[in-house]
């Protein structure tokens, strides 16, 4: 088992974008003496979270669909009694958290609302524990153990949330913050992939959201991006640490339409002959978790955004050119191509700046 | 242009489709003089490769003459003679810095498919499905060579296109599956299956000084060919090949087993049946009939080189069988570009003529005709050369 030290800390627990300044290295530990592939943090497994998670999102939906369609009977099989509005609004709270885990870029959201909504029922099925005649307590409490243990579950499904979010090397913030991580194997020295990165204007050669970079002084360089829908954002953004060969960070300067900040850290490999390019990016788009719903909905999901960016940069590097097919000959083309092409759509074109 | 399209299972068209340009300061375009059918075409052509598209142009033996370089391209000059290897590779990488040139990281623009499926991806291949980069294929009057600098070899001697075509595919492809068999002067060597690739293993297998080489398949004219190449032959609708095969060698079993098959292997019986059901419910898409009886009759300690194709899940590999009896398994997609100038060598010197495969000439145009009678190898069909 690979350890990491306990100071790989998270930005998460160090405040917003700020982190990005003493260089964020969520996954980038600190120097020491270990070779540098050691460095790089091994990914936990979550999928148990998220499918938990949507497990109960599914479970809410459904519940909420039959407290508002017959809540009549569902309310005399708990044993409860003219209750049928309260039960219709309870459904609709259901329903809300469940779209809220399925669909929010946030699950523990939804998981939290449902905890709150666990809170109300036991509220409800306690006071009606007391006014209930004998021969229907035992139904009442049958329900009331079986909020529990689903409470129970909630409360477990967001504490492993919480924890993998911290872990992820793709994490999506409550307010909107997207963080992504990602490391490249490059067949050229450190120096040389330092190099590349440090000239600005080469950025959009490999990073496929931008437009262009322009550096207006030595620190200072003013960025164009295109976001969802090709819709056109700028933003000035500041050198915040350089240090030559080995680190590179970046963020908005304050008051920019999308705060963001990134960092590259370029470690010799193993072998002595090429390089680690480890890099993390935090940006936070315009409408906040709506706004990366949307960026979902139309430009793909931000983890693959920067594994293509990294392939392209390799790519570069070792071979002066972006393979492609765009452009090629072909017969008439049908459905399976279109939607093989999907994620293409990502790619660009002779990695020629625009 | 006129090329060969990909719509369906057992659907190929020639059509007209816009001419190739240069994408990339690295490109060439090719005119094609030859270009030939391979048996993997006959796994898009049977549909069993996942990712293909309709309309993606096939082939990936292919040679002809330059008629145009890309700006860095510096090796190559208009009208030289090349002939193209079949996996793309940039020759930068840290695996092609290796020599190992089909698993190039950089030449498959669709690498994520392939890591999805495989975990990690190999190089591009010329009109092969989009899993490997999606490039459009050589049986075609043009075609666009990516990394042009590093693949095609320069042909400046009298030799013809069949004697050097199979360079770019088989001849590379058979020599690196009998140079994976590790051969020691007299060991014995089995090949499954006498298509074009498993006559060029056994040639090879004899070229690297087997001492014998014991080949394997149903096909009449295939195993007179596998004859003349120097192999004794098992008819495997005839006899029993692996009891055969152990009687053939005292017991023990062949040094080394070649499966020159793949994919698409005939099954016999109950587990050839079972196959059949598990392909149709796509539970898994590869036919692992020869290599499952490579394994078993392979000597103790013997190698298993695996040269046919497969795609993606096989089921019922004996695997006890390979842990327990400390077999090697070697295979990969051929490192073409690292056996292109070795085996120029020896055909200049005279040590093999790959025309000696080739049964069929045809013209593009009767690409159909073709992909149909070599699937069903009629007409004592071996390997088919198109000229455009």
């Amino acid at each position: 088992m690979m350890m990491y030290p306990a100071d790989a800390a998270h930005p998460h627990e160090r405040g917003p974008l700020r982190d990005a300044q003493s260089p964020p290295q969520p996954s980038i530990a600190r120097e020491g003496g270990n070779p540098p592939q050691s460095r790089i943090r091994p990914i936990p497994r979550v999928r148990g979270s998220e499918r938990l998670a949507s497990a109960l999102g599914w479970f809410s939906v459904g519940l909420g669909i039959a407290e508002l369609a017959a809540p009549k009977t569902l309310s005399r099989s708990i044993g409860l009694r003219n209750r049928t509005g309260l039960i219709r609004l309870f459904g609709a709270r259901e329903v809300a958290s469940g779209l809220a885990i399925l669909m929010h870029p946030d699950r523990s959201v939804g998981v939290k609302a449902r905890l709150a909504g666990d809170a109300l029922d036991l509220a409800l099925l306690l006071a009606a524990l007391r006014d209930t005649p004998a021969s229907r307590r035992p139904r009442v409490a049958g329900a009331t153990a079986a909020v529990l243990g689903v409470a129970a579950l909630d409360a477990l499904c967001a504490h492993r949330l919480e924890r993998d979010a911290r872990a992820l090397p793709l994490a999506i913030r409550r307010d909107g913050t997207v963080r992504v991580e990602k490391t490249v194997a490059v067949n050229r020295a450190p120096t040389e992939c330092y190099a590349m990165w440090r000239s600005l204007a080469n950025l959009p050669r490999f990073m496929k959201h931008l437009e262009s970079v322009t550096q207006t002084d030595p620190t200072r360089s003013h960025w164009v991006a295109r976001g969802p829908g090709g819709l056109r954002v700028e933003w000035d953004a500041e050198i915040t640490r350089d240090e030559p060969n080995q680190l590179l960070a970046w963020r908005s300067l304050e008051g920019s339409e999308i705060e963001n900040a990134g960092a590259v850290r370029f470690l010799s490999s193993l072998s002595g002959r090429g390089s680690i390019v480890a890099v993390v990016m935090q940006y936070k788009p315009p409408a906040g978790a709506l706004g990366v719903t949307l960026a979902r909905l139309f430009g793909g999901e931000p983890q693959q955004h920067i594994e293509e960016d990294l392939r392209r940069f390799r790519q570069i590097m070792e071979t002066g050119e972006v393979p492609t097919t765009e452009g090629q000959p072909a017969g008439r083309r049908g459905v399976m191509y279109r939607m093989l092409r999907k994620r293409d759509s990502l790619s660009l074109r002779n990695g020629e700046p625009r | 242009m006129k090329a060969t399209c990909w719509y369906g299972k057992r659907d190929v068209r020639v059509e007209q489709v816009p001419d190739p340009i240069l994408l990339n300061p690295r490109d060439a375009i090719v005119r094609v003089s030859s270009t030939a059918i391979c048996g993997s075409d006959i796994h898009l052509y049977d549909g069993y490769i996942p990712t293909m598209a309709e309309g993606d142009i096939l082939g990936h033996e292919f040679m002809g003459e330059v008629v145009e370089v890309g700006k860095a391209v510096r090796n190559l000059k208009i009208g030289d003679r090349v002939v193209v290897p079949f996996p793309i590779a940039c020759g930068n990488c840290f695996f092609c810095e290796r020599g190992e040139f089909s698993l190039c990281e950089n030449s498959n623009p669709n690498a994520w498919m392939a890591e999805k499926m495989w975990g990690h991806s190999p190089c591009g291949i010329f009109g092969y499905s989009h899993l490997v980069g999606g490039y459009a294929g050589g049986q075609a009057e043009f075609v666009r060579v990516p990394f042009a600098d590093v693949g095609p070899i320069k042909i400046e001697n009298g030799l013809s296109d069949e004697q050097v075509l199979f360079l770019s595919d088989i001849f590379p492809t058979g020599y690196m599956a009998a140079e994976n068999c590790r051969i020691r002067p007299s060991d014995t060597i089995a090949v499954w299956g006498c298509g074009p690739v498993g006559q060029f293993a056994i040639r090879s297998a004899m070229l690297l000084g087997a001492g014998r080489v014991i080949a394997i398949d149903h096909y009449p004219e295939r195993l007179a060919m596998a004859r003349d190449g120097g192999a004794e032959t098992l008819n495997d609708a005839e006899v029993d090949v692996p009891a055969s095969l152990r009687e053939m060698t005292g017991g023990r079993g062949p040094d080394a087993c070649i499966d020159a098959v793949g994919m698409e292997a005939h099954g016999h019986g109950l587990v050839g049946a079972y196959d059949a059901v598990k392909l149709a419910l796509r539970l898994q898409n590869d036919r692992p009939t020869a290599l499952r009886e490579a394994i078993m009759a392979c000597r103790n300690g013997g190698t298993v080189s695996v040269a046919g194709v497969y795609g993606g899940f096989a089921d019922k590999i004996p695997f006890g069988s390979i842990m327990n009896r400390s077999i090697t398994i070697k295979t990969g997609q051929t490192h073409v570009q690292r056996y292109m100038r070795p085996l120029l060598a020896r055909i200049e010197h005279g040590e093999i003529d790959p025309s000696f495969v080739v049964t069929h000439h045809l013209s593009l145009d009767d690409a159909p005709r073709g992909y149909d009678m070599f699937t069903r190898k009629q007409d004592s069909c071996v390997k088919i050369v198109m000229r455009p």
